[in-house]
């Protein structure tokens, strides 16, 4: 990333400007800043959702920042899985179709997740892999699953199809420590697998030591509200 | 595909208010093409009632009066025509045949019509098709009496059966003719007309139970038997009314004028097609007010599934942050609603064409019996498929107000979900 300024429209405008940022391949990395300096904007620029006013976003050899609407929606399903902070399922789609859902929108990836014996062979293994019994994988509503359970079936989601990146926005915050620690391990152990990058937002700085670089956020990038800028 | 199953689950999960609102589509459109079988229906049966009749002469009055009373039973006659004016006008050369009518009285809300003999060959309906009998026959003797299909099946009656007339053309009549009854002779096929509502006797019974009656009430003292009413001249003294029918049709507005213009007596004479058109377009109104309420409804029940697409939106929301999470384009969340909107429509238009078919099975025979409305059974219109199809459409436009809306909001919203 070089060069990004990017403004929430509206009455109470948000600027957050970005001059220069890398991740490399295979990295992973653990964004840390307090609530409101802007990391959820930071990881919508990253994903392609949120388009930058100016400067340039490099992700795997291609500007997203230039590309349009529909294309950066396409670079996304082909590139990213994303990890939400909570709500991760459809709650009246089955566990399994839940996990499968990207793959309608990114042929690469459903042709690799072909590759490994089909989509639902590759979701049931990475369902089994963390640790959701099989039980729950055939017949369960995501619905009716624990929060600790919905998080790993929405890593499972994020990680069908080996996409290159992997953005995580607080998905530990709503998980007690022994979870914490029992989900980063699943997370870490198949993100390896499939080689990714992982970029995961926290506030929580004791998860530090478990990955490869740490920042904050207020060092990499610069947030200003609307009157004061 | 997954993203059609993932629309309809959806839909699944919200199966109450996706139910009632299939359910308030569903009557809307069932009160939308109801109205228009009943209209038509009625309109059908109408003109359906008589046929082969090219004039009807009665006393001086209005037009629709006139068709009314004679032909569909409904009101009563103004006045009288004398017999001697009856014979004046059967002297006409161009005129075919007349059949006279003589109503006034009743049986158990039946009415009761005095006529000839000839009425059973020269009364059509239904594109010329005469009238038939399931048992018996004509009135041979003075007191018989021919009964309609209704009146056979309503009141039990068979061949030979004995009954009673009453005087006046009320449902319930102190008044009896119960000095000379009638025998049951002969009972004539269903018509869907009034025809099978009616008690038919010759002219000259009318006559013989009135001998012994004056000014409405009967006079003891002057009691006749009924043997020896059998012995009096019982020409009548004046009928209600005469269907005729011309050796060429295009007689019948010449024919028509010179009856309007009968000087001894004033008469009207009327084209039953003619005058029938004077109904509808009476009658149009109402129904074109008719239409636009069920049109008006059917809106209604458009403008309710949006509503209830619109409120389920924000907590849907989290649904489109996932959906654009996974790559889905706004266009894909776009057409999702849409979709939703128009597949409830679409169920809202089955189900209601359903319950109105059904309704119809059900309902017919008692609509029948009791309005002696016969409402056809038959596969909706090409006209009505068109407005079927127009309400389809009209539901996938009206989802887009919704999507439109969901569309923006996920634009906004981008990765975070403000809930």
């Amino acid at each position: 990333m070089g060069g990004v300024r990017f403004t929430w429209p509206g009455r109470n405008p948000f600027t957050l400007a970005i001059d220069g940022f890398s991740l490399g391949q295979g990295e992973r990395l653990l964004l840390i800043g307090p609530s409101g300096s802007g990391k959820s904007t930071f990881l919508s620029l990253l994903a392609g959702i949120a388009k930058p006013d100016a400067g340039k976003i490099e992700v795997l050899g291609t500007d997203i920042a230039r590309l349009d609407g529909a294309a950066r929606d396409r670079f996304r399903a082909e590139h990213y899985g994303i990890i939400f902070q909570m709500f991760n399922l459809l709650p009246y789609a089955s566990v399994i179709d839940n996990v499968l859902l990207p793959l309608s929108f990114s042929p690469s990836r459903k042709k690799r997740a072909d590759a490994r014996g089909g989509g639902r062979a590759e979701a049931s293994r990475l369902l089994a892999n963390l640790g959701i019994e099989s039980s729950l994988i055939e017949s369960g509503a995501a619905a009716i699953l624990s929060v600790g359970q919905q998080q790993r079936v929405a890593a499972a989601r994020a990680l069908i199809g080996s996409p290159e990146i992997v953005i995580a926005d607080e998905p530990t915050s709503s998980l007690d420590r022994n979870r914490q620690q029992a989900f980063l391990d699943l997370l870490f152990a198949e993100v390896d697998a499939a080689g990714a990058a992982l970029v995961m937002v926290s506030h929580d700085e004791s998860l530090a030591g478990r990955f490869s670089r740490v920042a904050d956020l207020a060092e990499i990038a610069q947030a200003s509200r609307g009157g004061r800028s | 595909m997954i993203i059609v199953r993932l629309a309809l689950q959806s839909l699944a999960n919200r199966w109450l208010t996706a139910c009632l609102t299939i359910l308030s589509i569903a009557l809307s459109v069932m009160l939308l093409l109801g109205v228009e079988k009943v209209r038509t229906g009625a309109r059908q049966s109408f003109a359906n009632t008589i046929s082969g009749t090219d004039l009807i002469v009665g006393a001086r009055s209005g037009n629709l009066n006139l068709l009314l009373y004679s032909v569909f039973r409904i009101g009563n006659a103004t006045n009288n025509i004398t017999w001697k004016t009856y014979q004046d006008i059967k002297q006409h050369p161009d005129i075919a045949w007349i059949v006279p009518i003589s109503l006034g009285d009743s049986h158990r809300g039946f009415r009761v019509m005095g006529t000839v003999p000839e009425y059973f060959t020269h009364y059509h309906y239904r594109r010329g098709q005469p009238l038939a009998f399931s048992a018996g026959a004509p009135f041979s003797d003075l007191f018989d009496a021919v009964i309609g299909a209704d009146v056979a099946a309503q009141l039990g009656y068979r061949l030979g059966d004995r009954i009673v007339v009453a005087h006046g053309a009320g449902a319930v009549s102190f008044l009896e003719h119960d000095d000379k009854p009638f025998r049951v002779s002969g009972i004539l096929a269903k018509t869907g007309t009034p025809v099978d509502r009616t008690v038919h006797v010759s002219l000259e019974a009318i006559e013989a139970i009135h001998v012994d009656w004056q000014s409405g009430a009967r006079d003891p003292t002057k009691a006749v038997s009924a043997d020896d009413v059998r012995r009096m001249d019982l020409t009548p003294k004046a009928i209600t009314a005469a269907f005729v029918g011309l050796k060429s049709r295009l007689a019948a507005f010449r024919v028509q004028r010179e009856i309007n213009n009968y000087r001894q007596e004033p008469l009207s004479a009327i084209l039953p097609g003619a005058t029938l058109q004077e109904l509808w377009g009476l009658v149009g109104t109402a129904e074109t007010a008719l239409s636009a309420v069920s049109g008006m409804v059917v809106i209604t029940a458009l403008l309710g599934m949006v509503t209830m697409i619109l409120t389920t939106l924000n907590e849907r929301r989290r649904e489109m942050a996932i959906l654009r999470s996974v790559g889905a384009r706004p266009s894909t969340i776009l057409s999702l609603l849409v979709v939703e909107a128009g597949v409830l429509t679409l169920l809202g238009v089955l189900v209601g064409t359903l319950l109105l078919y059904g309704a119809l099975i059900g309902l017919q025979p008692y609509i029948d019996r009791t309005y002696g409305l016969h409402i056809a059974v038959d596969a909706p219109s090409v006209d009505q498929l068109k407005i079927l199809g127009g309400i389809v459409a009209a539901g996938f436009f009206a989802g887009l107000l919704p999507a439109l809306r969901a569309y923006r909001l996920s634009l906004a919203d981008g990765m975070t979900v403000r809930t």
